[in-house]
């Protein structure tokens, strides 16, 4: 803990995600119980775990979607604390994807990546248009821009989600179990996005069950268990020499 | 003995009395769809007092018969110096009763927004303002279309209930040529006909608008 207090002096300006001694309770279950982690600038952070581990939650406090119930985090510089304006900054910030997607039924794809720069970011109509066609096209969503997404299958949904989070162009993207609702032949083409985001040196926190995105693509391996850090390294060491025996029968179990 | 030929001769009467029927039900739709959008924002506020002033008002209405309302503003309003004529009353007391049970069905449908919806809304920087204008109410609307027309379609026939306060509408005028013809039955089934023919076309444009907004989700 001091030692990387520390650190994180020292590579302060590297270090984009810093979260000390992070706790947090629903009621009278403590689902964080005291996370230490630091992020540097482009790195991918895959985070692993069975479920109920707080994987989601820690996640989901990164962006300021549940308040905090004790320690500190900041984001490249900025600490969260409970003023109003620095929350939408911190959002701003933070791109975030989710398992079911949650697109926008009633929008179309391009009026789906529009809408936040547009409400947000106060750009015009015509320059949220350009943003939107440049994202859908990385994404190769072209030609889908003006369907609803219902039409779509869910790994083009996803990445729509994924075009529309970096629409506001955050620093850090955080990626709930994209691809835990999919059905397998689609998970490969949202892999795919998300492989080219890490090329292109995006910071990444990746919350996954897909071993081989983790092996390929992060350059960490975060388990936790029980609401703690339980291992983390690199993903050659972490996954195939694992310390702990909770990970190593993780491991075994979702082989 | 029964002699619809007579109703003919009245026909015009008729017809006009139904415009002032369609009118009087649309400006208080109109009024009860504003109301009932306030309200149901008040009630979901977590403001506690705005909560509150929201549950008493529906509270209110819903546990009160309408004519009794009517009556209020309609007599009683003048006691204390606001004469609003008998038209605007109508409007305003059966707005404002509609108003309590369209909250009830905006509450309703905002519920039914996934709260994922919200979140990844939160999640691009949106303020509440923002995701209540742009993302939840837009979509809670779409789900609560189907109640809202049969409100609309209550309203048709409630504001037959503004006869009692001598607006000249379809129930009213219908009232009139009866009794001075003494051709009960062949009046009021006219006038039901016209009521019937006014709730049916309505209906027919609700479905196709539910109809037209279910396809651009598709
Ligand atoms: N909003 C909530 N209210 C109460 N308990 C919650 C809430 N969200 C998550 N939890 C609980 O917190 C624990 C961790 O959940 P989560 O972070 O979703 O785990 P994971 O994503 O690793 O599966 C679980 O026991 C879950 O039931
Ligand atoms: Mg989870």
């Amino acid at each position: 803990m001091s030692n990387r207090a520390v650190e994180a002096k020292r590579d302060n300006n590297q270090s984009i995600i810093v979260v000390k001694d992070l706790h947090k309770s629903f009621g009278n279950l403590e689902v964080l119980k005291g996370i230490d982690l630091i992020v540097n600038r482009g790195e991918v952070v895959s985070l692993i775990g069975a479920s109920g581990s707080g994987k989601s939650t820690l996640l989901r406090c990164l962006n300021r979607l549940e308040t905090i119930s004790g320690g500190a985090i900041t984001i490249d510089g900025i600490p969260l604390n409970e003023s109003l304006k620095h929350v939408s900054q911190f959002r701003r910030e933070v791109g975030m994807v989710f398992q079911q997607f949650n697109l926008f039924p009633h929008m179309t794809v391009l009026e789906n990546v529009m809408e936040a720069p547009i409400q947000v970011n106060k750009v015009t109509k015509d320059e949220a248009r350009k943003i939107a066609v440049n994202l859908l096209e990385k994404v190769g969503l072209s030609e889908k821009q003006d369907v609803y997404p219902r039409k779509l299958s869910g790994g083009q949904q996803q990445r729509v989600a994924i075009a529309r989070a970096l629409a506001m162009n955050p620093k850090i993207m955080l990626f709930d179990e994209p691809t835990s609702a999919l059905d397998p032949e689609l998970v490969g083409e949202v892999l795919q996005v998300m492989k080219q985001l890490a090329k292109e040196g995006m910071t990444m926190v990746v919350v996954t069950h897909e071993m081989q995105f983790a092996r390929e693509v992060a350059d960490r391996v975060i388990f936790m268990h029980n609401g703690l850090i339980e291992e983390q390294g690199n993903p050659q060491e972490v996954l195939v020499n694992p310390n702990s025996e909770r990970l190593k029968s993780f491991l075994r179990m979702i082989k | 003995m029964l002699d619809f030929s007579l109703v003919s001769d009245f026909i015009g009467f008729l017809l006009e009395a139904s415009v002032v029927t369609i009118e009087l039900s649309l400006f208080a739709i109109v009024l009860g769809l504003i109301l009932g959008l306030i309200a149901a924002l008040m009630k979901i506020s977590n403001i506690k007092p705005l909560m509150w002033l929201a549950d008493f008002y529906i509270w209110v209405i819903r546990g009160t018969p309408i004519l009794v309302q009517i009556f209020l503003v309609y007599y009683g309003l003048p006691q204390v110096g606001i004469e609003l004529g008998a038209f605007s009353s109508s409007v305003i007391a059966l707005g404002v009763n509609a108003g309590a049970y369209i909250a009830e069905i905006y509450r309703g449908g905002i519920m039914s927004v996934p709260k994922g919806q919200t979140e990844a809304a939160e999640s691009l920087g949106m303020t509440y303002t923002t995701i209540m204008r742009r993302i939840v109410l837009p979509q809670a609307f779409r789900v609560s279309i189907p109640a809202l027309g049969n409100q609309a379609i209550s309203m048709l026939k409630d504001s037959s209930i503004a006869s009692l306060v001598t607006v000249s509408e379809l129930m009213m005028v219908s009232q009139r040529f009866a009794a001075t013809n003494y051709a009960f039955i062949e009046f009021y089934i006219t006038a039901a006909a016209l009521y019937l023919l006014m709730t049916t076309f309505l209906s027919y444009f609700l479905k196709k608008l539910e109809f037209r907004m279910s396809q651009s989700e598709r």
